[in-house]
């Protein structure tokens, strides 16, 4: 690794002390980013737009600020990149599908205000899966992203392009967005961090909408109170998201020190049910590791898990179906000519949206309509509160509990691109956190019988953001081996 | 009865009317909820339905729709919000924001000037759709070339009243939406411009046999937007189905549409083709569940419903107001030009006088007469009914003052050149025949009754016939005096 | 062929998704799908719901919904007015735009 490489290696936390104190100009940081970006992107394909030269006025108005002696924030100077699901004010936003492209949004989503006035510098705009659907950052108009630890691997998905760009080293911190594990999957699969915080703790005015009810803007970083730290900058009521929680962001690094000593952890036998031996065996041990670090873990089952995915799998469907209907050709994004106004809406539709996208459209769509919604999407929200009840039981013996973030390491590009319901199985063990509107996090804890990181998963209750950074950074610090830069 | 519906036959209509809130701002969005601005002015990425947007609910929309359950005498309830999802330019999201299963009003009643009673079965709050206007063929929907699409009134705020289905003629229909316009109206939740799309009228019309219990299929009609419209489409509709019955046909549910022009309905889409909308809970927005304390303060805020108010106007008559006066005081409060009316009768003016002033000339331009000062048309009342203006006088300034909002009786009767009747030249000019008649007069004065038209036609003669005869006759009643 | 236009509304009242069930939703969701598209996805669809069956098969009487994680009501804003979008940027956006509109190639069929 370069000079530059080892500079782009540093934390969030340090950059920015460095920028705000004058040691360091937020372009200099920024070049190093980008000199690396410039040497493996061709190969990792994270980003869907690199935004140098807004991030160099970006950094040059920081470098403004503090020879001014003007305040810059917690973030001065740090890149960060964004899913390109984030509306960026005159910045070409395209949920990684044709129908938005070359849509510049009018307005900045919530969290890229709360970057802006925390000093960030955004670096570029991530790869995903088109409208967030996917695990695999495969179904992106743009092509697939690739796993910085195995190109010939995804890196997991949706939030891939923020996952693989954090592990690559292209910033030290990128927002991705979570509905049924889309930060966390990429996160364990990446070997960085990746967390879905509370629903209701981070504005989702400005994300492009997959699944209201479970989607919700997170962090990915190198490091547990890096995450925190960004999570702290973008948390906190929004009076422009109905469903945005009263209060400040969680004070997510007040109990970073804290370790776990006395904390009840439960190991979800469900969390592990089918998971690849290898990932089984990591979790274990960072159980071993929480128990040895003080904690008292047992093991806990939770059999309404089981119904999570099927759940899942009709309610989000359903809720994109209808989130998905504004994309009709008349007010923004592609339009395919037709003689009328229905034949236009088809046209564009069936030219803007990838095969995943229109599977879930007609899943959802199939969900709610007339007969079926009893069954299906009635049935999955009922399923939705047992699952709610389950946790609340689980909680009433544990502070948190414990499981994989996903059943296996990275898979290989193009392995299931032929079987949507073995993709949809790699969200098991990562959706009943987005159904019950829970936090929960992936730390990165050792690797696989191949070489790629393993991520374990830590879930807490609503709000229960200190408790649940507190447990991650325990098991950062117990981490069997040196995190491997890719 | 219809005219043309005959005694076998009854009609059974269901209305529901969409009501646009007079609120500043959308339900979702703070974009001015205004009518006639330039086209897509009124817009932002809420009510646009740009990707990543979202909606937060408008206190003001709330409040009025409570103000309209309150009104309505329903529950206002714990509520929440569905999507009604369909395709169409007009809808920015590609589906509608309503309240479904959950309305925040169920359950009123709405008592008509007849003193029948029509059922409320719900109120509930959802937001308006764009205005889309048809290019080519005069702007009719299946000539048209293309359409243009304005998104100013997508988002404003609507409250949709359901009412049961016991309206039971066209001329009962008309009466329900004149008075639920009024009531609208005096809540402060809409101003009932039905001309200008504020509130629209759709028509469930069914017919059965007279007396008979069971309901006959019914046919919706869509977007009446007059009272006019509406008992023309309900009598066609009715007309329509019975001689379809009567000669041995059946009834296809369906919803039809009001060809104003051609004076008939014709099919939209019938049943088969009916949507599915896919209703499911709005996952942007939380439910509303007002305590009791924001509902009472929301009831207190309103003033006088229209019953109240036509009992207030009728009680200024002595022994009743006849019929006709009955029918002028509907038009009134209708109109909400009874505090107009008000203003005159507490200054002194005879409420015959005022009532008719309201009804026959100020009600002939509303808009004016909700502009008009009330101490000038007080103060012109005045006039007129002390005779210093005769009535011809009065309606000649009338004019001016509802053309100008306002202004001084007095100086605009000066302007009109009536100024030798303004000040007290009525009294000298009566005096002034009554001097040079002595013996009529002492026959007036003695009780001779046919002495009055003498001395009027004479004083009428002098005033080249700007006289107000009651003035004159009230002057010669206070000369003769003791 | 492009299937753009199924029999309207009926459903078969049997769980598994039949190749009419997606043309009907297709249409719907206003996709066309090519015969081949149809062929994949009701195969395909059909595979995730017979995994949901589970879900669907569950007797969960008197279970209540859960619309939303939140137990929050009564979130609302003043009516007052902000600031609205500046049209020239509004209607950029647009494919087509006539007379300060959105233009749209003719409506056919009514109003729902
Ligand atoms: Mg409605
Ligand atoms: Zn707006």
């Amino acid at each position: 690794m370069s000079a530059d490489g080892r500079s782009a290696r540093r934390t969030a936390a340090d950059i920015a002390s460095a920028v705000a104190a004058g040691e360091e100009s937020a372009a200099a940081v920024l070049d190093a980013h980008l000199a690396v970006i410039e040497s493996r992107e061709p190969d990792l394909h994270a980003f869907v737009s690199v935004l140098g030269d807004e991030a160099r006025e970006r950094a040059a108005a920081i470098d403004r600020s503090v020879a001014a002696g003007e305040p810059v924030g917690p973030l001065a100077g740090v890149p960060v990149a964004l899913k390109d699901n984030l509306c960026t004010l005159g910045l070409a936003t395209t949920c990684s599908s044709k129908i938005l492209e070359g849509w510049r949004p009018p307005y900045d989503a919530t969290v890229v205000r709360r970057l802006a006035d925390a000093g960030a510098v955004i670096i570029g705009k991530t790869n995903m899966d088109e409208f967030a659907m996917g695990s695999s950052t495969e179904n992106s108009s743009s092509g697939p992203t690739r796993n910085p630890h195995d190109t010939a691997k995804v890196p997991g998905g949706s939030s891939g392009g923020s996952a693989a760009a954090v592990a690559a080293g292209f910033a030290p911190l990128g927002l991705g967005s979570d509905t049924g594990g889309s930060i966390r999957q990429p996160a364990a699969f990446c070997g960085v961090v990746g967390m879905k915080p509370t629903y209701g703790a981070v504005s989702r005015y400005g994300l492009v909408a997959f699944a209201s009810s479970l989607d919700q803007i997170g962090p990915f970083a190198t490091t547990v109170a890096d995450a925190a730290l960004l999570l702290e900058v973008i948390g906190g009521h929004d009076p422009a998201d109905s469903t945005s929680l009263d209060g400040p962001a969680p004070a997510a690094r007040s109990r970073l020190g804290e370790g776990v000593d006395g904390l009840r952890v439960g190991l979800c036998a469900q969390l592990l049910t089918g998971a690849a031996p290898d990932v089984a065996a990591r979790v274990h041990e960072a159980a071993e590791a929480l128990a040895v670090a003080g904690a008292r873990v047992e093991e806990v089952s939770i059999p309404e898990f089981d119904y999570g995915l099927s759940a899942y799998y009709l309610l989000a469907p359903a809720e994109a179906s209808s989130n998905l209907a504004r994309y009709d050709g008349v007010r923004y994004g592609l339009r395919v000519d037709a003689p009328d106004a229905a034949a236009m809406n088809r046209a564009t539709r069936t030219a803007g949206f990838g095969a995943e996208v229109k599977r879930r459209i007609m899943l959802g769509t199939y969900a709610l309509s007339a007969g079926y919604y009893d069954a299906y999407y009635g049935q999955a929200q009922r399923v939705r509160t047992l699952v709610v009840e389950a946790f609340a039981r689980a909680y009433a013996d544990h502070d948190v509990l414990l499981g994989a973030t996903a059943p296996t390491t990275a898979f290989a590009i193009g392995s299931k691109a032929d079987d949507p319901l073995a993709m949809y199985l790699s969200d098991l063990f990562t959706i009943p956190s987005n159904l019950a509107g829970h936090p929960a996090i992936s730390v990165p804890f050792g690797t696989g019988d191949d070489g790629l990181p393993v991520g374990v998963q830590v879930l807490a209750p609503a709000l229960a953001e200190p408790l649940l950074f507190a447990v991650a950074a325990a098991l950062e610090v117990a981490t069997p081996q040196e995190e491997t830069v890719p | 009865m219809s005219t043309t519906l005959g005694d076998d036959w009854e009609m059974v209509i269901g209305l529901e009317v969409h009501c646009e809130l007079l609120t500043a701002t959308k339900l979702f969005c703070g974009c001015r909820n205004a009518f006639g601005d330039e086209p897509n002015t009124n817009v932002c990425p809420v009510c646009l339905g740009l990707p990543g947007s979202l909606p937060v609910l408008n206190t003001g929309a709330v409040e009025r729709a409570m103000a309209i359950g309150t009104a309505l005498g329903c529950e206002i309830r714990p509520s929440s919000f569905h999507r009604k999802n369909y395709f169409y330019p007009d809808q920015p999201k590609d589906y509608q924001i309503s309240q479904y299963d959950e309305p925040i009003n169920t359950g009123g009643r709405l008592e008509l000037p007849d003193g029948s009673v029509v059922g409320i079965t719900r109120a509930h709050l959802e937001e308006d759709t764009g205005k889309t206007l048809h290019v080519g063929e005069g702007g009719r929907i299946h000539a048209a070339d293309h359409s243009l699409v304005d998104y100013n009134r997508a988002g404003v705020p609507l409250v949709e009243i359901v009412s049961e289905p016991e309206i039971r003629t066209a001329a009962q229909a008309r009466a329900y939406v004149a008075e639920l316009r009024a009531v609208l109206v005096a809540t402060g939740a809409s101003d009932g411009r039905m001309e200008e799309g504020s509130m629209r009228v759709d028509a469930n019309v069914s017919v059965r046999p007279a007396g008979n219990e069971v309901m006959g299929t019914r046919c919706e009609i869509k977007n009446l937007n007059s009272l006019r419209s509406l008992t023309r489409a309900i009598e066609y509709e009715a007309d329509r189905q019975v001689a379809l019955l009567d000669a041995g046909g059946t009834i296809d549910q369906e919803t039809r549409h009001w060809d104003e022009e051609a004076g008939r309905t014709s099919t939209m889409r019938s049943k088969e083709e009916a949507n599915d909308y896919r209703y499911f809970p709005e996952p942007d927005l939380v439910p509303l569940a007002p305590g009791a304390e924001w509902i009472e303060r929301v009831a207190a805020g309103i003033g006088p419903l229209p019953a109240e108010r036509r009992l207030a106007l009728a009680a200024l008559f002595d022994g009743g107001p006849t019929p006709a006066q009955r029918d002028q005081i509907l038009a009134v409060v209708d109109l909400g030009l009874d505090p107009l009316l008000r203003s005159a009768t507490d200054a002194g003016v005879p409420a015959t006088l005022a009532l008719a002033r309201t009804a026959n000339e100020v009600a002939t331009d509303t808009d004016a007469a909700l502009r008009l000062e009330r101490t000038s048309f007080a103060t012109l009342l005045g006039l007129e009914a002390n005779g210093t203006l005769s009535a011809t006088q009065t309606k000649a300034v009338l004019a001016v003052l509802l053309e100008r909002g306002g202004g001084d009786p007095g100086g605009i009767a000066a302007e009109l050149g009536f100024e030798s009747l303004s000040s007290g030249s009525l009294a000298a000019t009566v005096a002034d025949i009554v001097a040079a008649h002595p013996d009529e007069w002492a026959r007036f004065v003695e009780g001779d009754k046919k002495m009055t038209g003498f001395f009027v036609g004479a004083v009428m003669k002098a005033t080249g016939g700007n006289a107000n005869g009651k003035a004159v006759t009230a002057e010669l009643a206070r000369l003769a005096a003791p | 062929m492009t299937v753009e236009n199924g029999p309207a509304g009926a459903h078969p009242s049997t769980a598994a998704l039949s190749r009419a069930d997606v043309v009907h939703v297709a249409r719907l969701a206003r996709l066309d799908l090519s015969e081949d598209e149809l062929e994949l996805f009701t195969g395909q669809l059909a595979s995730v719901l017979d995994y949901a069956a589970d879900v669907a098969a569950l007797d969960l009487t008197g279970v209540r919904p859960t619309a939303h994680p939140l137990p929050v009501v009564n979130v609302l804003r003043d009516d007052v007015v902000a600031p609205s979008l500046e049209r020239d940027i509004v209607l950029a956006m647009a494919p087509s735009v006539e007379d300060d509109r959105f233009s749209v190639p003719r409506i056919v069929g009514e109003e729902p």
